[in-house]
């Protein structure tokens, strides 16, 4: 009897095993692996000027400290976020606010929020480059019309940073806008009505029932929007390549230069590590403070 | 009173959803629009498709096309595989260190490969895969969010129906692909939007992977493209070449739109 039973375990194990063995061999040999070496690679000198990478301990995280740049990067980053989330997030519960009406004309609204979403970083660049250019673009030709004079929205380090947050929010709205329109179905209908019944004004009823129900969907956006503001890089390929100076450039982006162009294995990888260390620090946010409140309930 | 406010906020969204479509209308406008009166402030109403046969025979976009597709196809096909083999795992099967291997693909969600970029370039090329369609393909065969989609889908199908199919004699593995596969089929549908969009739209890995036309998907080639042009671009033919690039998605998603926000509002993807 008892032999039967750890067969029979034996064999539910094997079978559980093989069916996460394709999917296990490809979150090793693309997340943990590359992960182990990052960190490996983070302690060496490695770049163009050395043959066979170099034990350095922690000298490039020494290094990193003094690096101009790439505290550039990181308040550039930082602000870029404080840019972003906040207003996207705004932006998204006014609009599904307003598109889970069932108002007239509301799915054409609906698309022309949501489609941004569906467009590659790389085709919105090209877009906004062509409305950002000086003379010739519809920004420009805006300002003029109304008797405003000229910026070079990308090629001046104070406006450059503007210009990313405004498209990146409107890219990112409308995203945002479909997890508080699933927020808004979860409600139920009878806080409404008696709400209503009770006469209680619109206002009220936004900052006493909409807002405090769509709290764990906020909570969840915000995490999604702060990660995605340290993952959107495309867009500096084509419109500025980080610059003018250094004023767009972003931590990703960064570590895709310091790889790529200058060749620096050793700095790319402590830069992935510090971008690695970020994004787990938002997962820790993500999962001690919030993830009660949203799954599962 | 109330009704006046009503009709304000109304209008009020409408122009905001305008404001939204500028972008793309502006676009579209030029990509019509002969060359040489796109930037001139004059309005007329002369249209041409001339663009659309330039950037044509400029850059090889029918290769870019199919390059894209055969990429989200196989990217795809290879998820669903995967992910409902593991999910069905976490969702019905007991095993040992379950938890523990749940947490292991909780990291790829947290860690996702965008930021791996150069580690993984590195591990493409310890397998001399670099430049191969199958290099950009690679690291996504594997999707731990389709898995934590599927599971939560596959945990709501009653375990009663397992029961009854396993009298009839169906093993395991029969039931998985004949009962929880067909019933899941909404959530299939919402994760391959998710995943074709994200590889269709996906730039940054494929433009570090390829270096030659035969792997270089829409994208790589769209932003090779737009950069060959000097200052002063030819904005006619760029925003022909971006309208070419996004044209399918777009269309698809006008063609579905209420499925697809249907399907993304239900399928719990968060």
């Amino acid at each position: 009897m008892d032999n039967r039973k750890l067969r029979f375990h034996w064999k539910a194990n094997a079978f559980a095993w093989l069916l996460l063995l394709p999917s296990l061999l490809f979150l090793f040999l693309f997340t943990f692996y590359p992960i182990a070496q990052t960190v490996k690679l983070s302690l060496f000198q490695a770049d163009l000027a050395t043959a066979v990478p170099v034990f350095l301990g922690f000298d490039n995280y020494a290094n990193l400290i003094g690096d101009e740049v790439f505290w550039k990067v990181m308040s550039n980053n930082l602000w870029f976020a404080i840019g972003t989330v906040p207003t996207s997030i705004v932006l998204a519960i006014l609009m599904a606010i307003y598109c889970n009406k069932a108002l007239r004309g509301t799915s054409l609204v609906r698309i022309s929020f949501f489609y941004p979403t569906m467009i590659p970083m790389i085709a919105v660049a090209n877009v906004w480059l062509f409305i950002y250019t000086p003379q010739y673009g519809l920004l420009s030709r805006l300002m003029k019309s109304i008797g405003q004079g000229d910026i070079n929205w990308l090629g001046s380090p104070q406006y450059v940073m503007w210009a990313m947050v405004i498209m990146v929010v409107w890219k990112e709205a409308g995203y945002f806008m479909i997890f508080f329109l699933a927020g808004l179905q979860n409600i139920p209908p009878d806080l409404y009505e008696s709400a209503q019944v009770d006469g209680v004004g619109r206002w009220t009823v936004f900052r006493k029932i909409t807002f405090p129900l769509l709290m764990p969907t906020t909570l969840f956006v915000s995490i999604v929007a702060l990660t995605n503001s340290f993952k959107l890089v495309d867009h500096i390929m084509i419109m500025t390549k980080g610059g003018p100076n250094n004023a767009s450039n972003l931590l990703l982006y960064y570590i895709y230069e310091s790889a790529f162009s200058f060749w620096d294995q050793g700095m790319a990888s402590t830069l992935t590590v510090v971008m690695i260390g970020v994004l787990l620090l938002f997962a820790a946010l993500n999962f001690f403070g919030l993830d009660k409140k949203i799954h599962y309930r | 009173m109330l009704l006046k406010k009503l009709k304000i906020s109304r209008w009020l969204l409408y122009a905001c959803a305008a404001l939204w479509l500028v972008p793309l209308l502006w676009m579209t406008v030029t990509a019509f629009r002969p060359r040489e009166i796109a930037l001139s402030p004059a309005f007329s109403l002369e249209f041409t498709l001339d663009n659309f046969a330039r950037v044509w025979s400029a850059a090889p976009f029918a290769q870019y096309y199919i390059n894209t597709i055969i990429i989200v196809v196989c990217v795809f096909a290879v998820q669903m595989l995967t992910a409902t083999m593991a999910a069905f795992a976490f969702a019905r099967l007991e095993f040992m260190a379950k938890n523990v291997v749940f947490m292991l693909f909780l990291v790829q969600i947290m860690i996702p490969a965008d930021v791996l970029i150069f580690p993984n370039y590195n591990v493409l090329k310890e397998l001399f895969l670099l430049d191969t369609k199958l290099g950009i393909m690679l690291p996504y065969f594997a999707s731990a969010f389709g898995i934590f989609l599927l599971r939560q889908m596959f945990k709501t199908i009653p375990p009663e129906l397992d029961e009854a199919a396993e009298i009839e004699g169906y093993s395991k593995w029969t039931i998985l692909w004949k009962i929880y596969f067909p019933l899941s089929r909404p959530t299939y549908v919402a994760f391959g939007l998710v995943s074709v969009s994200y590889h269709w739209n996906n730039f940054l890995w494929p433009l570090i992977v390829t270096n030659s036309v035969e792997n270089r998907p829409l994208t790589v080639g769209l932003a090779i493209f737009a950069q060959s042009f000097e200052i002063g671009a030819q904005w006619t033919e760029v925003s022909a070449a971006t309208l070419l690039v996004i044209a399918p998605l777009l269309i698809g998603f006008l063609l579905f739109q209420r499925q697809f926000m249907n399907s993304f509002i239900h399928s719990g993807i968060k």
